[in-house]
């Protein structure tokens, strides 16, 4: 593909950050610009529930690189910009205000949106969400010891939220809709063992429980649930999850199935538009499906692959998908997906707060969820690249090195 | 602030600057040395800042914890000085540290 000579980046998030990086690397000679509406160049995200709400990494630690690097790498950063418009016959973008930027390859890494609560009173000062770093400044200032937080979501976000929240001193009730924490991404096992360390910190949980409504005044003073019951506070977070923003791709008619339908090689039903990252729904190699991911590894492959393809460089090697959660002092670490799974073996013990919990499908791994247990992690994410299946009694058994497990397994 | 250099897995060498305070990792990734990915941003969690430290300067630059031994024990053609490079935290002492990066992080 040597005649791209002008690529259009939508969204200046990690994954079109690091497609306009990727690009420089592999050689790409032509304009890049990269388009971002928030007021930032690239910054990472995963730090903004944990180390940059908890006040201990700087904003400069934040972004993925000084604002002079791309500069440097001759990319054009439009940050503050939207794009209102896409034109796929003239093969152009137009800005807000108007101005119009021809492209031969159009990239969109919109991401995703916060899912606001759909209750009365979610308005009112003191209701906080948390999905760019202006939030988090906007969050900061009142996160303070004493304060009464509700958290309503026990995802990632909301148990991280809360881990710092107890960490900084604050009273933290966590509302969860399911009877469990962290129930669309992790088994009954592991959700119990987080409950266990959240409660063991003094986090209150309301679980099957459901925010009917904030109350208050001029700023939040309680949120009253769907049974009639009252939790008082000062500050709520509402982390229920995000939506792919896919209003561009919509309006422009491309094929959107909760999230920007590509093929393997990012590309959408336009050939001259790629879509990367949160807001894609992409063939998972591993599955034998289809999925939208919402993790940095998602961001990361996708810009990758883009700038592979109009390079015009070979295809990269594709890994598991995998994330992390830290949550006090545990890290969690998963690779894979363990959706459809029918069996769990557990490696460890939960009681010394280091152990991993392996799901499988008829004798393959699917997944790995490792808390304070690295080596099953990265064992694990290499063992579900290579389609493994593995013996469950060979997976617990302690006495080997899990490298030694996976070796075998692999052999 | 203390220099830094970063040799390429092709010999190129990279000499950066780099504030106290912030890590190994980071003079890299924020400089556009490639051949440190640092997917995880330095939450030491993927294992894909991987560098060998110049032996003169393994000392200095300390032992790696048990996470991070746990974690470089699944990298690619791991040597003695192994370390990540998200764990060392640079220092005035550490003005004139040489490191030099592994082919691939993957």
């Amino acid at each position: 593909m040597s005649d791209i000579g002008r690529v259009v980046i939508v969204g200046a998030g990690q994954a079109g950050g690091e497609a306009a990086i990727r690009l420089r690397q592999l050689g790409f000679k032509g304009d890049i610009t990269l388009i971002g509406e928030e007021p930032l160049p690239p910054y990472q995200r995963p730090p903004l529930s944990k180390k940059y709400l908890s006040g201990d990494m700087p904003l400069d630690r934040l972004l993925l690189k000084p604002v002079e690097a791309y500069a440097e790498e001759n990319i054009t950063l439009l940050t503050g910009k939207k794009v209102v418009w896409i034109d796929r016959a003239q093969k152009k973008a137009r800005l807000e205000g108007g101005r119009e930027l021809a492209y031969d390859a159009l990239v969109l890494a919109t991401g995703s949106k916060v899912r606001e609560l759909p209750v009365a009173g979610a308005d009112l000062p003191g209701v906080h969400v948390l999905r760019t770093a202006g939030d988090v400044d906007g969050l900061r200032p009142v996160f303070q010891a004493g304060k009464r937080l509700v958290v309503v979501g026990a995802g990632y976000i909301g148990l991280e939220v809360a881990a710092v929240a107890r960490t900084l001193g604050l009273e933290v009730t966590v509302l969860e809709a399911a009877a469990r924490p962290l129930a669309r991404v992790t088994s009954p096992e592991v959700s119990g063992f987080f409950l266990d360390q959240h409660v063991a910190k003094g986090v209150r949980f309301e679980l099957s429980a459901q925010a009917a409504v904030i109350k208050g005044e001029d700023r939040v003073r309680a949120v009253g649930l769907k049974d009639g019951r009252e939790v008082p506070c000062d500050l709520v977070l509402a982390g229920i999850g995000i939506l792919p923003d896919v209003a561009l791709a919509e309006a422009a008619g491309l094929t959107v199935q909760d999230g920007i339908v590509v093929d393997a090689q990012m590309r959408t039903s336009d050939p001259a538009i790629f879509a990367i990252g949160d807001c894609v729904r992409r063939p998972l190699a591993q599955y034998g499906r289809e999925g939208r991911l919402e993790s940095v590894h998602n961001a990361i492959e996708g810009g990758k692959i883009v700038a592979a393809m109009i390079a015009g460089q070979p295809m990269p090697a594709l890994e598991a998908p995998w994330f992390w959660s830290d949550q006090y002092d545990l890290k969690l670490q998963i690779a894979g997906l363990s959706a459809g799974y029918d069996q769990l073996v557990l490696r460890g013990d939960m009681a010394k707060r280091a152990f991993a919990a392996f799901y499988l499908k008829e004798g393959k791994l699917l997944a790995v969820d490792a808390v304070n247990s690295p080596a099953e992690f990265l064992g694990g994410k290499r063992m579900i690249e290579r389609g493994a299946s593995v013996a469950p009694a060979a997976l617990s058994d302690m006495s080997k090195p899990f490298k030694e497990i996976m070796n075998a397994a692999l052999a | 602030m203390p220099k830094i250099t970063y040799i390429e897995s092709n010999g190129k060498e990279h000499v950066i600057e780099v504030a106290s305070g912030m890590t190994v990792m980071e003079g890299a990734v924020k400089h556009n040395v490639p051949g440190i990915d640092a997917d995880c941003g330095g939450a030491c969690a993927c294992a894909t800042c991987h560098v060998y430290v110049d032996p003169a300067w393994a000392e200095k630059t300390g032992e790696s914890s048990g996470m991070e031994q746990s974690m470089l024990d699944f990298a690619n053609d791991l040597q003695p000085t192994s370390r990540l490079s998200c764990q060392i935290k640079v220092t005035d002492a550490l003005d004139g540290l040489v490191v030099r990066l592994p082919a691939s992080q993957h």
